[in-house]
C-alpha cells in the first residue's frame, strides 16, 4: 500500500498552495524573536498563557539542538518535535563523522532540505513551522538563521516569526543599530522591547549567559518601562516649554 | 511509503533499494558506504572474500595482489614530511618502477598508498571526490580528521571483503598539521610518525634513530629520503625513486624525486 499521489502540486499560476497554507499556520503560532549581536545571539519567545492546571515548565519553545545551537519555532508544535529530533541526531552524526560541531549554516541547511523534501513527496504535507536557529560556529562567529515551510533559509541580523511578526520586524528595522550590537545588554534590551510591542509575558534565552530567570526578565522589563516613562516626561516637558 | 520512512522503518525489498540509494546520494550527509548501500553493483550471491582466497592458492591460476611498498610520513615543527617509494610489484615481477603512490587530493591534503594498488587508487580517488563535494556544500575545506574519518568509514563498510589498503592522510587545516593512518581493517590513528608497507620496519629504524621535533626543514627532507632509501635497499618489493612532499601551512610542495640507487651510492660511505 503506497501513497502515490502528491499533495503539494503547482497551481496554474505557479503557487504551491499547500506551502502557502502552511505559512498561514505559522502565522497563528506565538511570536518568537531573534537578535544577533556582535558577541551574543538572543532568542525570545512569547510565553503562551497556560491553562490554570497546566504545569508551564513543560511548555518549552526554545530547544537545544547541540551545545552551540538553539532553536525557536512558530507553528505546529508536533511538527517541530520531528524536526528537532532529526536535527539533534544530525548534529551528533556530524560530530561523529567530521569530528567537529556543526556550523549554524550547516544545520539550517539540513533542516531546510528536510522541509523541502516534504514539499516534493507523495503522501506528505509540508511541515507547518518556521524556525529561528541561533548559535556560535566553532570559530566564535554568532549566527541567526530563519527557515520557513517551503524550505528556504536566510541569515538575519534580527527577525521575528509567528503572530504579529510583521509588527515586531518593523520595530526591529526601526530600532536596530549596528553600534548598539557591540554591547550584550543593549542587544538583550532590543529583543525584550521588540517582544513588549506585542505581548506582556515573555521568556528569554540569550546564549552567552544561559537562560534568564523570570526575575531577571522582570528587571529588564522594569528598566525598559522606566526608560520609557522618563522619555515620555522629557517629551512633555519640551512640549510644554515650547508652547 | 511515507509513514514507513518517517517512522524510520526500513522495508526490505530489492525494488526499494534503488529509491533508498537515490535518497542517500541526494542527502546532504550520505557518508554511508557498505554492503547495504553499495558504491558499485555486485551480483547477488557473490562473496568477494572466498573468491579472493581461491585466487591466491598455489595450484591453478593465482592472482598475486600488489603489496610491496614503503611509505613514511612524520610531523615536525615546520609541517609534515611525506616520502614514498615507487615500485609496483606483482609477485616476482616489477610492474613499474615509477608508480605514483601519493594522491594529491587538494592543495592541502595528501594521501599515500600501500597495499593493493587498485584498492588504494579507487578508494582514495573516491575520497578526493567526497572532499571536493564537502568543500562545495559547506564553503570551506574539509578538515584532515574528517577526511580520514570518511576513508575509514568506507573501509569499515567493506570490512572482511578482502580490501587491502594502508594509507596515511596528511594535511594542514584550522587545527594545524594533521597526520592520520587509515587501513582496510578500519584502523584510524592520529600520530606523529607512521610508516606503511612491507619495508616499513627498515624505515622505522632509520627515522626513529634520526627524529627530533625541532629538525630543520633540510634535515627533515634528508631524514625522509634516508628512510625510504634504506628500506628499498633491504626490501625486495620497494625501489625505484623517492617521491618527497612537504606539507606546509599554505599547502604542500613536491620537494624532490630521486633515484634510490643514487641515494644509496651517496650514503655508501657509512655502509657495508
Amino acid at each position: 500500500m503506497s501513497y502515490d499521489r502528491a499533495i503539494t502540486v503547482f497551481s496554474p499560476d505557479g503557487h504551491l498552495f499547500q506551502v502557502e497554507y502552511a505559512q498561514e499556520a505559522v502565522k497563528k503560532g506565538s511570536t518568537a524573536v531573534g537578535v544577533r549581536g556582535k558577541n551574543i545571539v538572543i532568542l525570545g519567545v512569547e510565553k503562551k498563557s497556560a491553562a490554570m492546571l497546566q504545569d508551564d515548565r513543560t511548555v518549552r519553545k526554545i530547544c537545544a539542538l547541540d551545545d552551540n545551537v538553539f532553536m525557536a519555532f512558530a507553528g505546529l508544535t508536533a511538527d517541530a518535535r520531528i524536526i528537532i529530533n532529526r536535527a539533534r541526531v544530525e548534529c551528533q552524526s556530524h560530530r561523529l563523522t567530521v569530528e567537529d560541531p556543526v556550523t549554524i549554516e550547516y544545520i539550517t541547511r539540513y533542516i531546510s532540505s528536510m522541509k523541502q523534501r516534504y514539499t516534493q513527496s507523495n503522501g506528505r504535507r509540508p511541515f507547518g513551522i518556521s524556525a529561528l536557529i541561533v548559535g556560535f560556529d566553532f570559530d566564535g562567529t554568532p549566527n541567526l538563521y530563519q527557515t520557513d515551510p517551503s524550505g528556504t533559509y536566510h541569515a538575519w541580523k534580527a527577525n521575528a516569526i509567528g503572530r504579529s511578526a510583521k509588527t515586531v520586524r518593523e520595530f526591529l528595522e526601526k530600532n536596530y543599530k549596528e553600534e548598539d550590537m557591540e554591547s550584550d545588554e543593549l542587544a538583550i534590551k532590543l529583543a525584550v522591547r521588540a517582544l513588549l510591542e506585542v505581548y506582556i509575558h515573555t521568556q528569554y534565552q540569550p546564549l552567552t549567559s544561559g537562560i534568564l530567570e523570570p526575575a531577571e526578565v522582570e528587571n529588564i522589563v522594569a528598566a525598559i518601562e522606566k526608560e520609557k516613562e522618563e522619555a515620555d516626561k522629557k517629551k512633555k516637558a519640551t512640549a510644554s516649554a515650547s508652547t | 511509503m511515507a509513514l514507513a520512512e518517517v517512522s524510520g522503518y526500513s522495508s526490505v525489498s530489492g525494488f526499494g533499494l534503488f529509491s533508498r540509494q537515490a535518497h542517500f546520494v541526494d542527502g546532504p550527509n550520505h557518508y554511508s558506504f557498505g554492503v547495504k548501500s553499495q558504491e558499485f553493483a555486485v551480483p547477488v550471491g557473490v562473496d568477494p572474500s572466498t573468491f579472493l582466497q581461491s585466487c591466491s592458492c598455489e595450484d591453478g591460476i593465482s592472482i598475486d595482489m600488489n603489496h610491496g611498498t614503503t611509505t613514511l610520513a612524520f610531523k615536525f615543527r615546520h609541517g609534515v614530511i611525506v616520502a614514498v617509494d615507487s615500485r609496483a610489484s606483482a609477485g616476482n615481477y616489477i610492474d613499474t618502477k615509477e608508480a605514483n603512490k601519493v594522491i594529491e587530493i587538494n592543495p592541502y591534503l595528501l594521501g599515500t598508498m600501500s597495499g593493493s594498488a587498485a584498492d588504494c587508487q579507487y578508494w582514495e580517488r573516491l575520497l578526493a571526490k567526497e572532499c571536493r563535494l564537502y568543500q562545495l556544500r559547506n564553503g570551506q575545506r574539509i578538515s584532515v580528521s574528517a577526511a580520514s574519518k570518511l576513508l575509514s568509514n568506507m573501509m569499515i563498510g567493506y570490512r572482511g571483503m578482502g580490501l587491502s589498503m594502508g594509507s596515511m592522510i596528511c594535511g594542514w587545516d584550522k587545527k594545524g598539521p594533521g597526520l592520520y593512518y587509515v587501513d582496510s581493517e578500519g584502523t584510524r590513528l592520529s600520530g606523529w610518525m607512521f610508516s606503511t608497507g612491507c619495508g616499513n620496519s627498515y624505515a622505522y629504524g632509520v627515522v626513529d634513530a634520526g627524529y627530533r621535533e625541532d629538525l630543520t626543514v633540510e634535515e627533515a627532507y634528508e631524514l625522509g629520503r634516508r628512510g625510504i632509501a634504506h628500506a628499498t635497499h633491504r626490501d625486495a618489493y620497494s625501489g625505484g625513486v623517492v617521491n618527497l612532499y612537504h606539507m606546509q601551512e599554505d599547502g604542500w610542495i613536491k620537494v624532490c624525486k630521486e633515484d634510490v640507487s643514487e641515494l644509496i651510492h651517496r650514503y655508501r660511505k657509512g655502509m657495508f
